[in-house]
């Protein structure tokens, strides 16, 4: 599903969404509530402009709006892979749109992000990842990497991965591979604003995707694991 | 991936429980070496776990000669391996059980 | 042991980093907690995982820490080494230590578990801003062969300072993987002293992406550290305000630099070829008042 199309199954009451390449923000209507939109589309490699813009309508919703809620709609094919990006700090940027979406959250701002195209690796880390909660459309794409790609770089051979990725969700693209990891919280389909408005309505609880993956069996360790780092005696 | 195993008789258990003892960094070419106490009833129990399949001979050669020069026993040897050489693997244990002993053999 | 930074293991830089025996390590390597994935990929699996998390003393001052070991799988983020780090960090919420501090040393995500990965590091990065939130500053050590890429890249750029050697290097999409993907037009990954100026401690230190640049010495880390460790976290509109007008600027100055040297003609700096061969203390010296 492309922007232009999810917009308004998302906001049936309306919104004043303006594209500008492939940034696109604006208010929304959900339920009672305005609120903010922050997207990107046509699977946007994210480089120093795109997250800084990213950045600009979080701060902008943080000083204009209080308690406004914010909805990440990022389609994006990841970081962008360019020497200038580097150079300039790209991974800087990313972490800087991370800072404010934290502040957005302490400021008692709703946020929540939902794949609806693709969300690849960096791309993804520092935007829909870091909302309170995580959704995505069932035919959406999460990766970090396409098998072939990762048989080329592990030197695994490609079947024995396609044959792993049968039993495990560890590695292998998929919307739900992530939801059994506990990255993403649900899959909406139907009434895609009674999800929306579901959701804004939930209390924030903090970061419980280790003990979402646990219960659903794709990260049986990570919960356990940091439990025990905390609390073990030395 | 291959699991060996190999145990050693006749050593001397040391006078004081030793504290576990890691050696090495399991990086390409190289190992990485546990040694710990264990209850073994007096024998020296090596494990290996190795990315390199079909060496057991030669394993088996050079931790004879490894227990030959630390005849240590209640000791469990763990290894993870990722296909270090005979000599590097016989560096790491003279290190790791000179470490563990508090170098008198 | 070596004093080098660079040239050390991760135990090798806890051990002459903190005083001398104050490190206590949680999950030690006899617990063998490590990676339940990488057997059934055919790689074995480290008994640590390949990082140290623990509690310590540096000149007295009480600090948790994190150590990656990057020789081991380029000190990639997997399941069970992401979930030590974040049980670290949550556990200096109760600690309330002087300092966390990251010893890092990856390439972000490790392939093998990618998933896991990925969302490890997300929750690492919501672990540190919690952490920060709540008064306990968090700095960065960066030194290692290995480099910080990846998702340790943007972690590292969430924490309080960066302090980085002239050998260390900080970014997003390491040189190879970009030379692979757009061509070595775009990136000539062989190129060292291209790879240096671009990501490298010197480049970092001078667009203000570190805050600090040492020599490559544990001794120089440790001072460095110490220097630091009263830093009060700021995640305040006002701080983050002041910080996105930065970045703006940065854009506005420098986005049209084909080069590194391009930008420290800009910042002011003559002679900035030479900037490369200086040892940490001329370097400082010839830069002195003229960061971004």
């Amino acid at each position: 599903m492309d922007a232009e199309t999810l917009l308004p199954r998302l906001f049936p009451q309306g919104h004043a969404v303006v594209f500008d390449g492939e940034f696109f923000t604006g208010p929304a209507r959900c339920g009672a509530t305005d609120v903010t939109v922050i997207g990107a589309r046509n699977k946007a490699p994210i480089g120093v402009e795109l997250a800084h813009r990213m950045a600009d309508a979080v701060l902008e919703t943080v000083r204009e709006h209080p308690g406004r809620p914010m909805v990440l709609l990022v389609d994006t094919a990841g970081q962008r892979l360019s020497r200038r990006d580097e150079l300039l700090g790209v991974n800087g940027y990313m972490a800087h749109l991370a800072k404010c979406l934290e502040l957005a959250r302490r400021s008692g701002h709703r946020t929540l992000g939902l794949v609806y195209g693709e969300a690849v690796s960096g791309g993804f880390l520092a935007t829909s990842l870091l909302a309170d909660v995580c959704y995505a459309l069932p035919e959406a794409e999460i990766r970090v990497m396409n098998l072939p790609a990762m048989a080329r770089v592990t030197k695994i051979p490609l079947e024995r991965l396609q044959e792993l990725s049968t039993t495990s969700a560890v590695f292998a693209p998929g919307v739900e591979n992530y939801h059994r990891m506990g990255a993403i919280r649900a899959l909406w389909d139907g009434d895609l604003s009674a999800h929306l408005e579901a959701a804004l309505g939930e209390p924030e609880e903090g970061d419980r995707r280790r003990q979402d993956g646990e219960a659903r069996g794709g990260r049986t360790l990570a919960r356990a694991v940091a439990d025990r780092v905390r609390r073990d005696a030395a | 991936m291959e699991t060996l195993e190999f145990e050693y008789r006749g050593g001397r258990t040391a006078l004081t429980r030793n504290k576990p003892v890691l050696s090495g960094v399991l990086g390409s070419g190289n190992l990485e070496v546990l040694v710990e106490p264990a209850d073994l009833g007096g024998a020296c129990q090596i494990i290996v776990e190795t990315a390199a399949v079909g060496f057991g001979e030669t394993w088996r050669a050079v931790l004879d000669d490894v227990f030959a020069r630390w005849p240590v026993a209640d000791v469990r040897i763990s290894i993870n391996d990722a296909g270090a050489t005979p000599a590097v693997v016989s560096l790491r244990l003279d290190q790791a059980l000179k470490a563990y002993t508090g170098g008198a053999s | 042991m070596t004093h080098s930074w660079y040239e050390n293991t991760a135990r090798g830089r806890i051990e002459a980093f903190l005083d001398a025996g104050s490190f206590e390590e949680f999950l030690p390597p006899q617990e063998r907690v490590a990676s339940p994935h990488l057997r059934q990929l055919g790689t074995p699996a480290a008994f640590d995982d390949g990082v140290i998390v623990g509690r310590g003393a540096v000149g007295g001052r009480r600090v948790l820490l994190v150590a990656q070991e990057g020789a081991f799988m380029g000190g990639a983020v997997g399941e069970v080494h992401g979930a030590k780090i974040v049980g670290l960090l949550e556990r200096a919420l109760d600690e309330r230590p002087d300092a966390v501090l990251l010893l890092v040393e990856s390439g972000g995500v490790r392939l093998h578990e990618a998933n896991a990965g990925l969302i490890a590091i997300s929750e690492i990065m919501r672990a540190v801003l919690r952490l920060r939130g709540a008064g306990v500053p968090v700095l960065v050590l960066d030194g290692g062969q290995y480099g910080c890429f990846g998702g340790m890249g943007i972690v590292s750029r969430l924490c309080d300072a960066v302090i980085i050697s002239e050998e260390g290097r900080l970014g997003l999409s390491g040189p190879e993987v970009i030379e692979t993907t757009c061509g070595v037009e775009e990136f000539d990954a062989s190129d060292r002293a291209l790879v240096w100026r671009t990501v490298g401690g010197k480049h970092r230190y001078l667009l203000g992406e570190a805050a600090a640049l040492v020599p490559d010495s544990i001794e120089a880390f440790r001072e460095a550290t110490l220097g630091l460790m009263d830093i009060k976290p700021d995640l305040s509109l006002e701080a983050l305000e002041a910080e996105h007008a930065r970045l703006e600027d940065r854009i506005a100055r420098f986005g049209a630099c084909p080069d590194a040297t391009d930008i420290w003609t800009r910042l002011g700096i003559e002679n900035p070829t030479t900037l490369p061969l200086l040892e940490t203390a001329d370097f400082l010296a010839a830069t002195d008042g003229k960061r971004a």
